[in-house]
C-alpha cells in the first residue's frame, strides 16, 4: 500500500495518453460485452435446449412441411416418450419491423414438451377453452404493453383464412415466463386446431416435429431410427438433437460465435498494442528516474513488480468501467427491440472478460517491466 | 584515530568499449576513516565517478575488494548490493534527479519507502530532514516549482533521510552557481561536521573541493596525489 501513492503520482505524467490508453480500453471492453451478448443471443437459447428433445423437419428444408400423420407413427418408434409438433406463421403485428415468432401448437403437449415454460394454471385453462387464443411470452407482452383480455391482430404473409382477407385476430388469454433466463420468453403460441380449421390451404401439415426421447444417452439412436422409418416416402426427414437444430437456424445468419470471436480477437490485438506502447514509452521516458530508484536501493524485482502493477492498473481501470458499462448497456435491451429476444451479458463471459483484464494488464506491461528490471543503473543515471 | 569506514585494495576496473578494454582504474588502494569529508578531483576520464560508483555498490569492479564498515561489497548479490544501499548510502547527483511528479517530501520520503517505517514515521524522518536542509516552507512543492538550489537541498535531504552509513556526492555544485553552491557545501559540511557524516565528494571545482577535509587526486585511473584542503 505504501507504493500506492508513487504508482498513482505515475499517471500525473502524461494525463491525457493515459486517459485515451483507457478509454481505448473501455471502447474495447464494452465491444466485448456487447459481443458476447450478441453471441448469445444468436446461439438462441442453444445453450439450454434440452438435451433430451429431438427436432424432426423435413429432410430438403424446414419451410417445406411434414403430415401430421407422422405423430402417430413416431409415437411407435421405440425410445421415444413424447410428440408434437409446430408451424411457422410468419405473420406481421402492425409493422414488418415488429418481428417475433408466431406459431401453432397444440397447448398440452407443447407446455409438457417445453416445462420451462411457465403458464398459471388459470390461464392455461382459458386457452384450452378459448379457440381463438394466444399465450404470449413475458418479453413479449411487455414489448407490446399487451394485457389478457386484449385482441390481437395478426397479418398473414403465409397462412391466409380461408374466409377471405389476411387478417388473423387472436385472444391474449395467457402469458407465460421463462423458468431460466436464457428461456425464449417471446413466443405467440396459439392453438393448432384453430389455425388448421382456418387456414386457406395445408390442412394435415405441420412445420416440423419435437420428439422427446426416453433416454438422452440413446438419442442419435433415436433420430437414426425416425430417419429411417421415413425413408424413401414423399417426405423424408432430417433429426437432429434441438441444439443442433437452433445453432443450424442461428447459422442461417453466418456463423456468428467464428465472426465475434474474430473481431475481439483483432480488437484485443490493437489494444494490446496500444496499452503495450503506452506502458513502453513510460518505462523509455523514465530511465534515468528508475535508475535513481535502482541507485537507492530499489531491487530488480521491485522496479518488475512496479511497472507491472502500473500497466495492471490501466488495464483495471479501463476494463472495469469498460465491462460496466457493458453490463449497464446490455441491460438496457435488445437493441434491434425483438430481433434479439434473448440478450444478456452472460456471467460466463463477464469471467472471461475479467481474466482479459489481467492478461491485458500483465501482458502489456512485461516487456517494459523487463527492459526496467535490466537497466543498467551507471548507465541510467547518465540519461537526461 | 577514526576507524576505518571503507577499503578498498587493488581494484580495477576495465570496461569493453567497441571491441578494446579501456581500463578506467588501475591497482587502486584507498582508505576513507569514518567521519571523513573526501573530495575526489581530477580530469574528465580519470576514473572519478567510476570510483564513487564502485563505492556506492552500482558497479562491480573487475577485481580487487571493495569493504564498507566490515562488509565485501563487491562480492555481494545484484539484490542484496540493492538492500545494502538502501540501507547504508545515500546519493547525491549533480542535475538532482528527483521524480517530477513527486513533491520535495514525497520525494525524501522516497528511500524510507523500503523500510518497514509506519507512515507516521516516515513524516517524522522526512519532516527532520526538512528542517536541516531548511525546506519545511517547501515541502508540498514539485521540482517544477523550486530553484537549482532548492532542489538539490531536497536531493540532499533524500540522500540523508535514511540516515546512511556514507553520503557520496557527484558534482553536487555543478548544475549551481556559486553561491548557490556554496549553500550547498555548507549544508554538506555541516552534515560531516555536525552529524558525523561520512561524504565522499567527485568535483572538478577546487573551491567545491576546499570545503573537504581531504582531497585526492586521480590521474588516468590511479590516486596521483592527496592533500589536505
Amino acid at each position: 500500500m505504501k507504493f500506492l501513492g508513487l504508482l498513482l503520482a505515475n499517471f500525473k505524467r502524461h494525463r491525457l495518453r493515459t486517459t485515451l490508453t483507457i478509454l481505448s480500453i473501455i471502447v474495447a471492453f464494452i465491444l466485448f460485452g456487447y459481443l458476447a451478448a450478441i453471441r448469445r443471443a444468436f446461439q438462441m437459447g442453444a445453450s439450454v435446449a434440452g438435451a433430451d428433445r429431438l427436432v424432426t423437419r423435413h429432410k430438403i428444408s424446414i419451410i417445406q412441411l411434414l403430415p401430421i400423420s407422422y405423430k402417430e407413427q413416431m409415437e411407435q418408434i421405440p425410445g421415444v416418450a413424447a410428440v408434437t409438433h409446430a408451424s411457422w406463421f410468419g405473420g406481421i403485428y402492425k409493422d414488418p419491423k415488429n418481428f417475433f415468432a408466431q406459431m401453432p401448437v397444440i397447448p398440452n403437449e407443447y407446455l409438457k414438451m417445453y416445462p420451462e415454460f411457465i403458464l398459471p394454471k388459470q390461464q392455461f385453462e382459458a386457452w384450452t377453452e378459448t379457440r381463438t387464443g394466444v399465450v404470449a411470452g413475458r418479453y413479449l407482452a411487455d414489448r407490446f404493453g399487451w394485457r389478457i383480455g386484449d385482441k390481437i391482430p395478426i397479418q398473414s404473409t403465409i397462412w391466409r383464412p380461408k374466409n377471405g382477407g389476411d387478417m388473423w385476430t387472436f385472444d391474449l388469454v395467457g402469458i407465460y415466463d421463462g423458468r431460466f433466463k436464457e428461456t425464449d420468453n417471446t413466443q405467440f403460441l396459439f392453438r393448432y386446431d384453430y389455425f388448421d380449421e382456418n387456414r386457406a390451404y395445408g390442412q394435415g401439415m405441420v412445420g416440423w416435429y419435437y420428439i422427446r426421447v426416453k433416454d438422452p444417452a440413446h438419442a442419435a439412436d433415436v433420430a437414426r431410427a425416425i430417419d429411417d422409418h421415413f425413408a424413401n416416402s414423399p417426405y423424408e426427414t432430417k433429426t437432429e438433437t434441438e441444439k443442433a437444430f437452433v445453432k443450424g437456424f442461428a447459422d442461417q445468419v453466418g456463423n456468428i460465435g467464428a465472426i465475434v470471436t474474430a473481431i475481439l480477437t483483432a480488437v484485443f490485438f490493437t489494444i494490446l498494442l496500444v496499452a503495450g506502447n503506452t506502458m513502453a514509452q513510460a518505462v523509455r521516458e523514465r530511465v534515468s528516474e528508475l535508475g535513481v530508484m535502482k541507485a537507492i536501493g530499489f531491487t530488480d524485482g521491485q522496479l518488475l513488480a512496479f511497472i507491472l502493477a502500473e500497466s495492471c492498473i490501466i488495464a483495471f481501470l479501463g476494463g472495469a468501467i469498460g465491462l460496466g458499462l457493458a453490463w449497464l448497456l446490455v441491460s438496457m435491451g435488445d437493441p434491434t427491440h425483438g430481433a434479439l429476444p434473448i440478450f444478456f451479458f452472460p456471467p460466463r463471459d463477464l469471467f472471461i472478460g475479467a481474466v482479459c483484464v489481467v492478461l491485458l494488464g500483465i501482458v502489456a506491461g512485461l516487456l517494459p517491466a523487463v527492459q526496467a528490471m535490466r537497466l543498467n543503473t551507471v548507465e541510467a543515471l547518465r540519461r537526461e | 584515530m577514526a576507524d576505518t569506514l571503507v577499503k578498498m585494495n587493488g581494484v580495477e576496473k576495465v570496461f569493453h568499449r567497441g571491441g578494446e578494454d579501456v581500463h578506467v582504474l588501475h591497482a587502486l588502494d584507498l582508505e576513507i576513516p569514518r567521519g571523513d569529508f573526501l573530495a575526489l578531483m581530477g580530469p574528465s576520464g580519470s576514473g572519478k565517478s567510476t570510483l564513487l560508483n564502485l563505492l556506492a555498490g552500482l558497479d562491480r569492479p573487475t577485481s580487487g575488494t571493495i569493504g564498507v564498515d566490515g562488509q565485501r561489497i563487491d562480492q555481494m548479490s545484484g539484490r542484496a548490493l540493492a538492500k545494502w544501499r538502501a540501507r547504508h548510502v545515500g546519493f547525491v547527483f549533480q542535475f538532482y534527479n528527483l521524480l517530477p511528479v513527486l513533491s520535495a517530501e514525497r520525494n525524501i520520503e522516497l528511500p524510507l519507502l523500503l523500510t518497514s517505517l509506519s507512515r507516521s514515521e516516515r513524516k517524522k524522518h522526512v519532516d527532520a530532514v526538512l528542517r536541516i536542509v531548511g525546506l519545511e516552507h517547501r515541502a508540498s512543492h514539485t521540482p517544477r516549482t523550486l530553484s537549482g538550489g532548492e532542489q538539490q537541498r531536497v536531493g540532499i535531504a533524500r540522500a540523508i533521510v535514511n540516515d546512511p552509513t556514507l553520503v557520496l556526492a557527484d558534482e553536487p555544485t555543478g548544475d549551481l552557481d556559486r553561491k548557490t553552491g556554496d549553500g550547498i557545501l555548507d549544508l554538506l559540511l555541516a552534515l560531516n561536521r555536525d552529524h558525523g557524516k561520512t561524504v565522499v565528494m567527485v568535483t572538478h571545482d577546487p573551491h567545491a573541493a576546499s570545503h573537504a577535509s581531504r582531497i585526492l587526486y586521480l590521474l588516468d585511473g590511479q590516486l596521483s596525489s592527496e592533500m589536505a584542503a
